[in-house]
């Protein structure tokens, strides 16, 4: 053991303190952002008398859960399936045209304003509040008979998660090393064989990354879906949008459609959080 | 340097799809937007005619009050709500980055509220706001102070949406702030140290104009996704009451598909989009010029 002279107790003393403030200011921080989760979830198992009492210890019940996956008046397991519809095809959609357009972009000597007519397009992409391309979107699928339809809101979803996808999966192919796919040309790959078995793999992280983006994204889209589907095609949020405009709003029931809402998310969060701060970071950071 | 030679086909066909994605779906639906602006839409037995009526719709935006409160809230919303979650996103990023490794488990947690539906935001929010049984007026029942009806007083209610849109995206700017405090170099940190200069000081002279260009950065982000604010409005208090929390993406939702107006809301869409555009231009211009 080593003598502790009294520096030395104070120092550790202070760094102790410090670990302790800093500690409970983020813990405290964590309790603020999760708390509405918590409670949320809390609600979702009690019954609606229950939570009109304001009573703090209850029995937990599952028949909001029930009502809302199985009910007969309840429209949200169609509504979760064609959520799930949209967003897989979608995503799957914008990685293929965005991976195919990044490539091309980057790599094969377009003019210069070709590459800024695309720049143009992400960066005017994004500043435009997504309700006035709904109304955009309305108008034409409505002139070619596609209105309320999946194929309508899948091509309008993908139309806009296409800018941010080029925009990050450029940033993330400029990270490949050109010597790379140089040697697999000179083996004789192909441009497919290219593609398939050497960037592809290499970038792996990357399109992982913006896959999991664009796929959250589609699944809590809500003003364009709100404009281009009706009661059949009706997404997750257009659907839960509903509970609050009934009459007598069922807040349990509202409760628990929130929380299964939330699935897609937490799955994300849980499993793939790397690519998901590689994801919102690079956005920004590049 | 020897480049890669690929032949025309392939160069051509990998850029189509997206090129059709960019003309069929993008810039013409935003040129049939541009012309409607001019135009009066009527349905008679399911076929569309246009009137043309000039710059009456733009004419009209200047009366329309609603209007004018959309724009007027969006804007408080913007400038409030990105200037908190900018200082709270900073002081966090800062307090994980002091904490070292072990913040990782922080930061994971704190990037829940980006991932969840904002209209699911609204319903938590909502539930919680509630007058008679939400968790806030119960805690402030336990405290001995009055309910206070937080989405239903037209003084409060925009506030009320400011604190959710502070909460739903504060971890936003801390995720980017993060990454900046990570990639400061430590070394001036450590010689500011060594040079005796205290926290606040070293913070205010090295830290904070270190991380001016990223808090910039951040700043515009947010800014620009608070400015299309509209889910978490839909629910919480669908504009109200009166116009306390008309958003303007909300305005153009009304104008657009509930009064079915296409006309008038495409020149609103228009207007505004125009306005987005000069702000962005000019915040730029100036950046570049600070930075010269």
């Amino acid at each position: 053991m080593t003598a502790t002279t009294p520096a030395h107790r104070r120092r550790a003393w202070r760094a102790t303190r410090r670990a302790v403030l800093l500690n409970g200011a983020l813990i405290a921080a964590t309790i603020l952002t999760l708390g509405p989760f918590l409670w949320i979830a809390l609600a979702s198992f009690k019954t609606q008398i229950v939570l009109l009492m304001g009573r703090v210890t209850f029995t937990p019940v599952t028949m909001n859960y029930d009502e809302v996956l199985f009910g007969r008046t309840s429209t949200f397991a169609s509504n979760f399936v064609n959520s799930v519809i949209v967003a897989s095809v979608s995503t799957v959609l914008v990685m293929i045209v965005g991976f195919l357009a990044g490539y091309s972009l980057i790599r094969m000597r377009w003019p210069k304003f070709v590459i800024n007519l695309f720049l143009l397009w992400a960066l005017l992409f994004n500043l435009v509040p997504p309700v006035t391309l709904a109304g955009a979107w309305y108008e034409l699928f409505r002139t070619i008979h596609l209105g309320n339809d999946h194929v309508a809101l899948i091509l309008a979803h993908t139309t806009l998660h296409l800018p941010m996808a080029l925009w990050l999966l450029s940033s993330f192919l400029r990270d490949v090393p050109r010597e790379l796919e140089e040697a697999a040309l000179i083996d004789g790959a192909g441009f497919t064989k290219l593609l398939r078995r050497v960037v592809v793999p290499v970038m792996m992280p990357g399109i992982v990354a913006t896959a999991v983006l664009v796929f959250i994204f589609s699944w809590n889209e809500f003003p364009v879906a709100l404009a281009l589907t009706n009661n059949t095609s009706a997404t997750v949020p257009v659907g839960i949008a509903k509970y609050a405009q009934e009459n007598e709003i069922k807040y349990t029931q509202m409760a628990a459609a929130s929380v299964l809402s939330a699935i897609p998310a937490l799955l994300a969060l849980i499993f793939g959080q790397r690519f998901i701060v590689k994801g919102l970071t690079a956005g920004a950071v590049k | 340097m020897a480049r890669l030679k690929h032949g025309t086909a392939a160069r051509t066909l990998s850029l189509l799809p997206a090129l059709l994605f960019l003309v069929l779906l993008s810039a013409l639906p935003l040129a049939n937007l541009f012309a409607l602006s001019f135009a009066e839409v009527n349905w008679t037995g399911g076929t569309q005619s246009w009137r043309w009526v000039g710059f009456e719709n733009y004419q009209a935006l200047a009366s329309d009050s609603l209007f004018h409160a959309g724009i007027l809230n969006t804007l408080l919303l913007v400038l409030v709500a990105t200037s908190l979650q900018v200082a709270i996103g900073l002081a966090l990023a800062l307090m994980c980055s002091a904490v070292g490794r072990k913040s990782h488990a922080y930061r994971t947690l704190f990037l829940l509220p980006i991932l969840i539906p904002g209209i699911i935001i609204g319903a938590i929010w909502r539930l919680m706001y509630n007058y008679q049984f939400g968790i806030i007026n119960q805690v402030l029942g336990y405290l001995g102070l009055g309910q206070v009806d937080w989405l239903g007083s037209a003084s409060l209610a925009m506030w009320s949406v400011i604190i959710v849109d502070v909460w739903h995206w504060t971890p936003f700017a801390f995720l980017l702030l993060l990454a900046a405090v990570e990639s400061l170099p430590q070394d001036v940190v450590e010689a500011a140290k060594i040079d005796g200069a205290t926290p606040y000081k070293r913070f205010r002279r090295i830290t904070l104009p270190l991380l001016w260009p990223a808090i910039f950065v951040t700043f515009v982000f947010r800014a620009i996704i608070a400015f299309k604010v509209f889910d978490e409005v839909y629910l919480l208090t669908g504009g109200g009451p009166g116009t306390a929390t008309e958003v303007i993406s909300f305005t153009i939702y009304q104008r657009f598909f509930i009064q079915d107006n296409p006309g008038y809301g495409s020149a609103m869409s228009v207007t505004v989009m125009f306005v987005v555009a000069l702000v962005v231009a000019v915040a730029m211009t100036r950046q570049r010029a600070e930075a010269q």
